[in-house]
């Protein structure tokens, strides 16, 4: 009776939130999946030929029009820009991923060592994280990256060499470099957690019998981190795949598309070149491609919520 | 003998340690000394930046020039706001979850978990079309909604966790002690949830005040935080060292100091329990 009461009870209060969040998912991802079908397009018909063009039906009123099948995912995916987004994500992903999961770590194990002013180092390394994109974006562009009148400019020049134009020369990279300041600290910070809750009686056995270092790195930490490894991969990954204002301020997607993302070029055909059917083709793919990431760590939260 | 090995070991790391801190604290620390400096002075070399004279005037101007405390309160107000929102319906929710678990609980919360991993820009079109023909295009109520939407998950999540490990038995104890459900929310569970909840609230309010998609993407002069504001700096024309650095100071700072409180809470609460 009481349980039957409080359970009714429970459901009343949990309902908001699930109906908010059914609303919030169920409507917008309707719809992109509707509009990726339609040819609909905001520009005045008069406005943008070349745009429509590409469709071979001419002009057409703006708003929902005839369903297209899959015209804009084929047009969305044959695009050559496509192609160089998705290749664009995965470097920029891959690239990111990489720096701060094996720095992470080597960060991580420093943490974890005895040392004066940790509570200072520790604070020093994690501010980055919380830094607002579009201000670490800025911050490095100019006052760092920009040849002339950056820091790594007057070194250069201290040191007589030539000013490397980061963003000109190798604008990826130099967006990959931005984006792993902001994230190191989030991969420091968590294998550091996991490092910690490491059994040391098993270290120190290790080392009375006799296993330099590196073996009980390789042997004993290695293991024990694998998991948080594993969940920071997945969660970089979950929000690495969305970066967009550090491109924003920084390239706007360029030279050419040489730093357009996924994300970003989702940007430009919808919002910029109005052409909502390709733009939500292209968040079709978008969404698909999270998701692969998203059920492998869904199973991992799920695990740990058993045990 | 050993002691004086540690001791040198200790001083190496010791030495590693802040070389690396300094390095990566350096840009955070170098704008906060170009904030201080006169335009001229800010785009010269280091060395003579450092020796230039201290001047406030960028931050005098930044204000002056764009109504800086117009953006600052827009940032407060979305964050704060699509906080206590967000609380507002994630409160009973978690709090259902956690003392009245049901055979549907794990799978509701997985689901809510997994809108999170939603890409924005999947839906940002139907978002777009939706705000521009319901008027919340550029106004600060429309980002409230997007972020309280787009943080709730982690709010229902934390607060889940924080709920789940107050034991149960103390309810128990309070009923048969003839607390009414009132009383048991407000004199027993309450207190032992506040600090669960001020984390919460610091780590979501770090988020929000830092998204920088939707607040970018839906905001033009009027409802603009600090995020788009800042942004409005990336024009070449509107390129001043002194005058971004300053704005930049003004906009990381409050986030530097809370974020500083919340590490612990970072974990738990970006990782979803994943790693403890």
């Amino acid at each position: 009776m009481a349980t039957q009461h409080s359970r009714a009870a429970a459901r009343m209060m949990i309902s908001p939130a699930v109906i908010l969040l059914l609303l919030w998912m169920l409507v917008p991802l309707g719809l992109t999946l509707y509009f990726s079908f339609l040819r609909f397009n905001l520009i005045m018909p008069t406005g943008n030929e070349m745009v429509l063009g590409l469709f071979g039906q001419g002009l057409r009123m703006p708003g929902p029009e005839d369903l297209t099948g899959w015209d804009n995912f084929y047009w969305f995916v044959t695009d050559p820009s496509f192609q160089a987004a998705i290749f664009n994500t995965l470097k920029l992903v891959g690239g990111v991923l990489l720096i701060t999961v094996v720095g992470g770590i080597f960060l991580a194990l420093l943490l974890d060592q005895p040392m004066w002013g940790q509570g200072i180092v520790r604070i020093f390394m994690i501010a980055p994280f919380f830094v607002m994109p579009t201000v670490s974006g800025l911050v490095w562009k100019n006052m760092f990256m920009n040849p002339v009148n950056g820091v790594f400019g007057h070194i250069a020049d201290a040191l007589g060499m030539e000013p490397y134009d980061f963003f000109s020369q190798s604008p990826l990279l130099s967006i990959i470099w931005i984006v792993s300041w902001q994230w190191l600290p989030f991969a420091t910070l968590i294998l550091l957690t996991a490092l910690q809750s490491l059994d040391q009686e098993q270290l120190e056995a290790a080392e009375m019998d006799g296993a330099s270092w590196w073996s009980r790195f390789w042997f004993i930490m290695l293991p024990h981190l694998a998991r948080a490894i594993t969940v920071v991969i997945l969660i970089q990954t979950i929000f690495l795949l969305s970066i967009f204002a550090e491109i924003l301020v920084t390239t706007n997607g360029g030279p050419g598309v040489a730093t357009t993302n996924l994300t970003y070029l989702i940007y430009v055909s919808s919002l910029l070149q109005y052409d909502v059917g390709m733009g939500s083709a292209g968040g079709v793919i978008a969404i698909i491609l999270a998701n692969i990431v998203a059920i492998f760590l869904m199973r991992m939260i799920g695990k740990n919520l058993d045990a | 003998m050993a002691r004086a090995v540690t001791n040198r070991r200790k001083a190496i790391n010791t030495t590693i340690g802040w070389t690396i801190g300094l390095l990566m604290f350096f840009p955070i620390l170098w704008i906060l000394i170009l904030s201080f400096k006169s335009e001229v002075d800010a785009i010269r070399g280091p060395l003579e930046v450092l020796s230039a004279d201290w001047t406030l005037e960028s931050y005098a101007a930044v204000q002056a020039r764009s109504d800086y405390f117009k953006h600052f309160l827009n940032s407060v107000t979305i964050a704060v706001g699509s906080t206590f929102l967000g609380l507002l319906v994630a409160i009973p929710a978690a709090w259902a979850m956690a003392f009245v678990p049901g055979k549907q609980t794990k799978n509701v919360l997985m689901w809510m978990l997994s809108t999170k991993m939603l890409p924005p820009v999947g839906v940002l079109i139907p978002i777009y079309l939706i705000f521009r023909d319901v008027g919340l295009l550029d106004t600060r109520l429309g980002l409230v909604i997007v972020l309280m939407l787009i943080n709730l998950p982690i709010i229902i999540w934390m607060l889940y966790t924080y709920f789940r490990e107050i034991p149960g038995e103390i309810l128990e104890a309070a009923r048969m002690d003839g607390a009414s459900l009132r009383d048991e929310v407000l004199y027993v569970l309450t207190p032992m949830a506040i600090p669960g909840m001020a984390s919460t609230v610091l780590l979501n309010i770090i988020l929000a005040w830092n998204e920088a998609f939707w607040t970018l993407n839906l905001t033009a002069a009027k409802a603009a935080p600090l995020t788009a504001f800042i942004a409005s700096y990336s024009s070449p024309e509107g390129l001043f060292y002194a005058k971004l650095s300053a704005a930049s100071v003004m906009a990381i700072a409050p986030i530097l100091i809370m974020g500083w409180f919340s590490q612990k809470q970072l974990v738990r609460g970006l990782t979803f329990g994943a790693v403890k």
